[in-house]
């Protein structure tokens, strides 16, 4: 593939560059980087008018669904609404049926992923931490990650005693790996199915206490502190958690953590409609959690953005409130988010976005760094932060339409990706 | 004055006219249960069903009965769920009896927000009979109705509610209802029944029965769900007795009269004294008639405002 990309606003946190130029991409690679490029023979031009143009996006939060739930989403279908979204590459969670607790199931899904757009949306799977994700029988963590698992974790539900995750936390230290928490104390929460507070109360939904949360996360960050081994949370979504990672990093202890644009953009206000579109795990939290993730976001606390992408079938999200499955589709929502919330109101600063999307979950995840610069592979994730939108679910790739963000007016979209030496614009493969 | 809304999910936010009216038509239902003959012909050719999936008497005979005297058709749909069926969905159901034209729906179901999902996908009335934690209204309505029968108003009166508070609709669609029109509310129990932050509905919270109704005029018992207690939240029926339960000798420490309901069924000797509720201050047979009468108004304005 020849591509020249002309006047894109090339930013990237890791070599610093903050610029207007062109971009030649040769067979993959980065030929040249430069003022007034002319393109070689049989290349496509594409003048991005000063779009930016940043390091790869990677979503380290993502429900596949395949093997087990392919009516809710299939390698296909994500890593398609995966490449729409901007990401050049995700992260698939383990809890598929079966779960991804054996080697075969990480190959078979890597595997898969190179059929889909030419393999443009590289697909790192997250091991399952237990066998089947049962919180008994630690997982081969070895052979998983020698097939390609990056993480591990039993997401989807928490891993439960402190016995089990010490030694999650051990094993998977030996290689490096970091262990990613779904952190929910589960005895706090069950039968729930939004936060805890005045808004539960007045609907008459069974209630999830935010503390639910923070109390795995302090017990975590005390196994940490002894133990030394990476740990990551996931979808962080409360004040009290948010203040447990801040001083856990003061300490210099191993711990990242991420948000989702929901917890970011919403608050449990949103469930009054009883929508069961605004049921997700953790819960939408109050006003005041809201601006604790933001503050996070602003202050570093908050490493990464990932969407915690999780498809269900319209049928599945058509019952009642507390019968319906937990979760929302973001892969196709993300970018739109956060420039929305983050960048245009100027909480974060457009290098800092680049970060939370890029430059952090891959540190974290100890995968190959990557720049814009000349030699290197072209692994480029597009946007448009001007572009005003309506979010249209028919439109998205997603095999599920679960999302509270229906019609919402957005400003500024992915608007393509380059990677593996595709590049994926407008809907459109460019090989 | 029609109802603003075409059904009825809760008090939540309901205008204190809507509420007025309602009393105010089932005064004249009222009136209509001491006839000899209790009928009228206000819903004939209307079809109601009522789809009962909680266990229920006396709602479920209530609304049937309120239903009959206005002259409608009835039809019962009955199945008792503890957790939520396999099979069919709800929204199956609901489509399968609106195909067979139903005019009417009463609704009771285990999971909050049930009434409002059905409201969503029929053309018919939706009459809230009870969604999970969340609201009751015809109930808080008839408690309503009951207080103001005896005291005349509503407004400025302090209203006690006593019990599970956090489970309970009876009690959340009573504090919507009487906070807007105007009563006084506090809500009692152990802080295990007590949800946090419910301060925030302009309730007073008090974990001392003999406080709380001292400074009551009407003390609303809940049941005390026997099958709770398995979710530890608090530790035996006789502890409960012994530190809420409304009893002759904690009332006699009152040195005045008391208004006691109780929105049934009772437990005997449990949150409630035999006495008591058999007393002369208990209005709760009283409850059971007025349940009629609110109910038809609320059949009657919604099934007839065109």
């Amino acid at each position: 593939m020849n591509l020249l990309l002309k006047n894109g606003h090339i930013i990237d946190p890791a070599t610093e560059i903050d610029a207007i130029a062109d971009i030649l991409v040769v067979d993959g690679k980065i030929e040249k980087i430069g003022q007034g490029l002319s393109s070689p023979k049989q290349s496509e031009t594409i003048d991005l008018n000063s779009k930016v143009v940043a390091p790869g996006f990677i979503d380290i939060h993502v429900h596949l669904r395949e093997p087990g739930f392919e009516h809710k989403e299939t390698i296909d279908s994500g890593c398609r609404a995966a490449a729409a979204g901007g990401f050049t590459a995700v992260c698939c969670m383990p809890n598929t049926n079966p779960a991804i607790d054996d080697a075969s199931v990480v190959r078979t899904i890597i595997e898969k992923g190179k059929n889909v757009l030419h393999g443009i949306v590289d697909i790192y799977p997250v091991g399952a931490a237990t066998m089947a994700r049962a919180g008994k029988e630690l997982s081969p963590m070895f052979e998983l990650a020698e097939a390609g698992a990056v993480a591990f974790s039993d997401d989807g539900a928490p891993i439960e005693s402190a016995e089990m995750m010490r030694r999650v936390l051990e094993y998977a230290g030996t290689i490096g790996k970091p262990v990613i928490q779904h952190a929910e104390d589960v005895s706090m929460t069950r039968g729930g199915a939004m936060n805890e507070g005045i808004v539960s109360t007045s609907l008459g939904l069974p209630p999830m206490p935010p503390i639910a949360e923070d109390v795995l996360i302090a017990r975590d960050i005390t196994l940490v502190e002894y133990l030394g081994s990476a740990y990551h949370v996931a979808h962080m979504s409360t004040a009290g958690a948010t203040e447990l990672v801040r001083q856990a990093k003061r300490r210099k202890l191993p711990v990242t953590c991420e948000v989702t644009p929901h917890h970011f953009a919403l608050t449990d206000e949103a469930v009054r409609s009883y929508d069961t579109n605004t049921k997700m795990n953790p819960p939408l939290r109050t006003q005041r959690d809201l601006e604790a993730v933001i503050e996070g976001l602003r202050d570093g606390t908050i490493d990464v953005i990932a969407t915690d992408h999780a498809p269900h079938s319209f049928d599945e999200k058509q019952v009642e409130f507390t019968a319906a499955p937990f979760g929302i589709i973001g892969l196709e929502t993300a970018i739109g988010l956060s420039l929305t919330k983050l960048v245009h109101t100027k909480i974060l600063t457009l290098q800092q976005l680049i970060e939370k999307f890029s430059s952090n979950p891959r540190r974290i995840l100890g995968l190959p760094k990557i720049s814009i610069a000349e030699g290197e592979s072209a692994n480029l994730t597009i946007f448009d932060t001007a572009v005003e939108w309506k979010v249209d679910l028919d439109k998205f790739k997603s095999r599920s339409k679960n999302s509270p963000f229906s019609n919402w007016p957005l400003k500024g979209k992915s608007f393509g990706i380059v990677n593996n030496g595709f590049a994926y614009i407008n809907d459109k493969i460019l090989s | 004055m029609p109802l603003s809304t075409k059904h009825l999910l809760g008090l939540e936010g309901m205008p204190k006219e809507e509420i007025q009216l309602i009393l105010d038509t089932a005064n004249s239902f009222r009136e209509v249960l001491d006839r000899p003959i209790k009928k009228v012909p206000a819903l004939q050719g209307k079809t109601i069903v009522n789809l009962f999936f909680e266990s229920s008497t006396r709602t479920r005979t209530s609304f049937e009965l309120a239903e009959r005297r206005l002259s409608a058709d009835v039809v019962n749909f009955s199945t008792d769920i503890s957790s939520v069926r396999k099979g069919e969905t709800l929204k199956d159901t609901a489509r399968n009896l609106e195909m067979m034209k139903i005019d009417m729906v009463v609704v009771r179901h285990v999971c909050a927000g049930t009434s409002r999902f059905l409201s969503n996908i029929l053309d018919a009335n939706v009459i809230n009979a009870g969604d999970g934690m969340h609201e009751h209204p015809t109930q808080a309505l008839l408690d309503m109705y009951t207080i103001r029968e005896k005291f005349g108003k509503l407004e400025g009166l302090n209203v006690c509610i006593i019990g599970d508070i956090g489970h309970s609709r009876v009690a959340l669609s009573n504090i919507f209802g009487l906070k807007t029109m105007g009563a006084n509310v506090s809500v009692c129990g152990p802080r295990t029944l007590i949800p946090k932050d419910i301060e925030q509905l302009g309730v007073k919270v008090f974990h001392d029965a003999d406080k709380a109704i001292n400074e009551a005029d009407v003390v609303n018992v809940l049941r005390i769900q026997l099958e709770r207690q398995g979710g530890n939240l608090f530790p035996s029926l006789r502890e409960y007795r012994r530190f809420f339960g409304i009893s002759k000798e904690r009332l006699e420490k009152l040195n005045r009269d008391i208004t006691i309901m109780h929105p049934g069924p009772i437990n005997r000797d449990v949150e409630i004294s035999a006495d008591v509720a058999d007393g002369e201050h208990s209005l709760i047979l009283q409850q059971v008639l007025n349940g009629v009468a609110i109910r038809m108004a609320v059949l009657f304005l919604l099934g007839t405002r065109g």
